[in-house]
């Protein structure tokens, strides 16, 4: 062993120590005017300066600290990294856990109504879990869907919530629509339409939204890249712009309420003897509605990413994959590359426009501000974050992303006087951490949780393809 | 007559290609002949890339008529006609005609047949081998539409289908040696077999002519070998007609039946292999001298 190797010996410790002590003065230094003061108002009166110092002396002391460890450890001159080949044991447990993996994560999904009920001891107290569960599924299909745009055909879409927003004012411009009530109640009963609006509703929202991705592709598919995206972003404010100045169609900012609630395929989910409860022996609950939206947004994302597995392996989606690799190639073995892009924008629209019916349908009111640049990023940043074009990964991002910023809300332990006091309100630091978890995302795994892409056919053996030869596409 | 003029599946017509005010290809007439190897050489910058960009419809020609005969020769009457019509393709009595100039370039690939490989490889490299080719044969597999149901829902009449295509790739992989890296990426193969692979791609798209920027370039002399044949292989067993660029002299002379030789962007020779060998103006545009001083050259090289 070297000299400068060990971190026993007096240079390295010797210089571990003037680097921590240099990091301290810089950081108390810088602190000083910035934490050290502080002004405060006292109900009206002047202003009251009050000093901080051993606070300042405080995180001095954390910096120092910790740059002395990380010399020490990490940062010791003269440290080579062992890197040890995994296992084989290991590389045969994480696959055998591979292949289980997804059969247990749905069948997960498919009981998390139960766990939820029964681990919080009813079904009133389950609203909370089971409203998390709905809200999560929807961004885990809203990612699958633009997952197909993004990271299959490569095509980067900063506007996909316009057809979110397509779909849901879709539903709501329907559903509320007298004169369509005054028509199928004439056809088929009075109550028909109030019952039977969502399950109508619902083929014409996707329809709609993939319209609207025939319209905005046509013009914008000609770019590329970064000018795909602004334009995309464009697209995605002005139909905003529109639902908030159409008032005459869209009410405004006001929104559209009193939408009709889901029903069970024409049962309403009522105290009433015809309603859900009554017909199969229950005793009435609200809460059934909410685990029968739990299930409707299943199916649905279930759809989403049967869908794309199965489009995945026809020529189309050979054709984005390949589209995303190389443009020029794709036109060179005669692609039509204008289609094929229309296409995966027009099929990730629809899907969009299912989840916004649904969204629609939930909240039983649409406004123009749930649909701002936000959602997109959100719905962006789950797809980046899961990697492109892996649909375990996205779900995955997915409940990272929304169920930990909700799970951050609960974190009240925090707000105890001997920590951070009850004026502390971790919700607000939310969006801090969920920065926080990006940068270390990117830094550590800059293609997203799940890097690989697997292939679509095989003749022996299905590989992974490392995430250095998939192309990110370039719009 | 020559071979290519009497049966040409390419007739080129005073090509000129024009960026600003750059001349890159200026007034090049030649034929392509139908089941023959035709070799385009030249220094570089001649203009050679830039007349397969044009064939290939990744230029649109600033002046002059790519006629294409599929089938069966087209007389000079029916490509006159064509001309005047207005029109880009056109059914004749055994086959069909198409004005290259006048098709964008995913349909030069898909109505005229006319398939390419490119200088720098351009294979999907994120896929692996097998998808590369399943991928080349996509005009075939939509042909009932891009989201065809039977393709959706997987029916039997849809697998029969794509259990053709696998069988169509597999074929090829075995023809280049590649069919125990069937399900391995493209980009990880080593460059010789990427360049086959590349050829082999734009082969399973089922073109009557295939041209090749630089098939050669990058490779050892024992990967140079197996190209020519595989190069002789497409000639002999399918009806494509070859059109390549290369400056590898022991693959063009080895498999041409006509050269076409650029220089400046304007056509300097065209002929036979024997031809070109002795023709003094490409002597003169290969070793660099002045026409005057030609027969100087020609005496100290012997010919």
């Amino acid at each position: 062993m070297t000299a400068t190797a060990s971190p026993g010996t007096p240079g390295v410790l010797g210089a571990a120590i003037k680097d921590a002590l240099i990091s301290a003065v810089l950081t108390a230094l810088l602190l000083t005017p910035l934490v050290g003061f502080r002004a405060t108002e006292d109900g009206g009166g002047p202003l009251i300066l009050t000093y901080r110092f051993g606070l300042v002396a405080i995180f001095a002391g954390i910096v120092a600290v910790l740059r002395l460890v990380l010399n020490l450890t990490l940062w010791r001159p003269g440290r080579t990294r062992v890197k040890r080949p995994p296992s084989p044991a290991l590389v045969a447990f994480t696959d055998r856990i591979g292949t289980a993996a997804k059969p247990a994560f749905f069948v997960l999904l498919v009981i998390y109504p139960v766990l939820a009920v029964l681990a919080s001891g009813g079904l009133g107290p389950s609203r909370y879990w089971i409203d998390i569960g709905i809200y999560i599924l929807t961004y885990v299909m809203l990612g699958w869907g633009l997952n197909i745009v993004v990271g299959l055909a490569g095509l980067l879409d900063l506007g996909y919530v316009a057809f979110y927003a397509v779909g849901a004012y879709t539903f709501a411009l329907l559903s509320t629509s007298v004169p369509v009530s005054d028509f199928f109640a004439g056809a088929l009963g009075a109550d028909f339409w109030r019952l039977w609006s969502f399950w109508v509703c619902l083929p014409a929202c996707g329809l709609l939204a993939a319209m609207w991705g025939v319209i905005l592709g046509f013009p914008v598919l000609r770019l590329r890249g970064d000018y795909l995206a602004i334009v995309t972003l464009a697209f995605g404010e002005i139909i905003r712009l529109v639902l908030i100045n159409w008032v005459d169609l869209t009410n405004g900012g006001a929104g559209i309420s009193s939408i009709p609630p889901i029903t069970f395929f024409g049962i309403p989910f009522s105290s009433g003897d015809d309603g859900f409860a009554a017909l199969f022996g229950l005793t009435f609950d609200p809460m059934h509605r909410n685990i029968f939206l739990y299930f409707i947004i299943l199916g649905l994302a279930g759809l989403t990413a049967v869908a794309t597995i199965r489009l995945r392996r026809m020529p189309v989606g050979r054709a984005w994959e390949a589209l995303r690799e190389d443009e020029i190639a794709c036109r060179s073995l005669g692609i039509n590359t204008t289609l094929t892009k229309l296409t995966a924008f027009s099929i990730g629209a629809m899907f969009g426009g299912f989840a916004g019916a649904f969204f629609a349908v939930r909240i039983r009111f649409v406004s123009p501000e749930s649909f701002t640049f936000l959602e997109s990023a959100v719905i962006l940043a789950i797809v980046v974050l899961g990697g492109l074009g892996s649909q375990i990964g996205v779900a995955v991002s997915a409940i990272l992303l929304i169920g930990g910023m909700e799970m951050l809300r609960n974190l009240t332990f925090l707000k105890s006087d001997w920590l951070l006091g009850p004026d502390f309100d971790p919700s607000l630091y939310r969006m801090l951490i969920f920065g926080f978890a990006m940068v270390a995302v990117m830094a550590w795994r800059p293609r997203g949780l799940v890097s690989s892409r697997l292939a679509t056919i095989f003749l022996k053996q299905r590989k992974k393809v490392s995430a250095d030869l998939v192309a990110e596409g370039h719009g | 007559m020559r071979s290519w003029d009497r049966d040409p599946i390419l007739s080129v017509d005073h090509l000129s290609m024009r960026f600003g005010g750059l001349l890159a290809v200026g007034d090049v007439s030649f034929r392509v002949g139908r089941g023959e190897v035709t070799a385009v050489i030249g220094p570089n910058g001649a203009g050679k890339t830039t007349v397969f960009n044009c064939i290939t419809g990744f230029y649109k020609p600033s002046m002059g008529r790519l006629a294409l005969a599929q089938g069966v020769p087209a007389s000079a009457a029916e490509i006159h006609d064509l001309t005047r019509m207005g029109r880009a393709s056109v059914k004749t009595a055994g086959g069909s005609l198409h004005l290259l100039e006048r098709l964008p370039d995913h349909k030069v690939a898909s109505v005229a047949k006319v398939a390419r490989t490119f200088q720098n490889i351009r294979l999907f490299s994120g896929m692996t081998a097998l998808e590369n080719l399943l991928v080349a044969q996509h005009m075939g597999l939509t042909e009932s539409g891009l989201l065809s149901p039977a393709a959706l829902f997987n029916l039997p009449s849809w697998r029969r289908k794509e259990e053709k295509a696998v069988h169509r790739a597999i074929q090829w992989l075995e023809r280049i040696n590649l069919l125990d890296r069937a399900d391995d990426p493209a980009g990880e193969l080593p460059y010789g077999d990427q360049r086959r692979l590349e050829i082999a791609r734009a082969m399973c798209s089922d073109p009557v002519l295939l041209c090749l920027d630089e098939p050669a370039a990058g490779l050892n002399p024992r990967e140079s070998l197996a190209l020519n044949d595989l190069l002789r292989t497409i000639r002999n067993e399918f009806a494509t007609s070859l059109l390549l660029i290369e400056h590898d002299m022991s693959v063009v002379m080895g498999i041409s039946d006509h050269i076409i030789v650029l220089e400046y962007g304007r056509k300097i020779a065209d002929g036979t292999p024997e031809e070109i060998r002795t023709d003094p103006r490409v002597i003169a545009a290969y070793l660099g001298v002045d026409e005057e001083a030609v027969e100087a050259v020609e005496a100290e090289v012997g010919i």
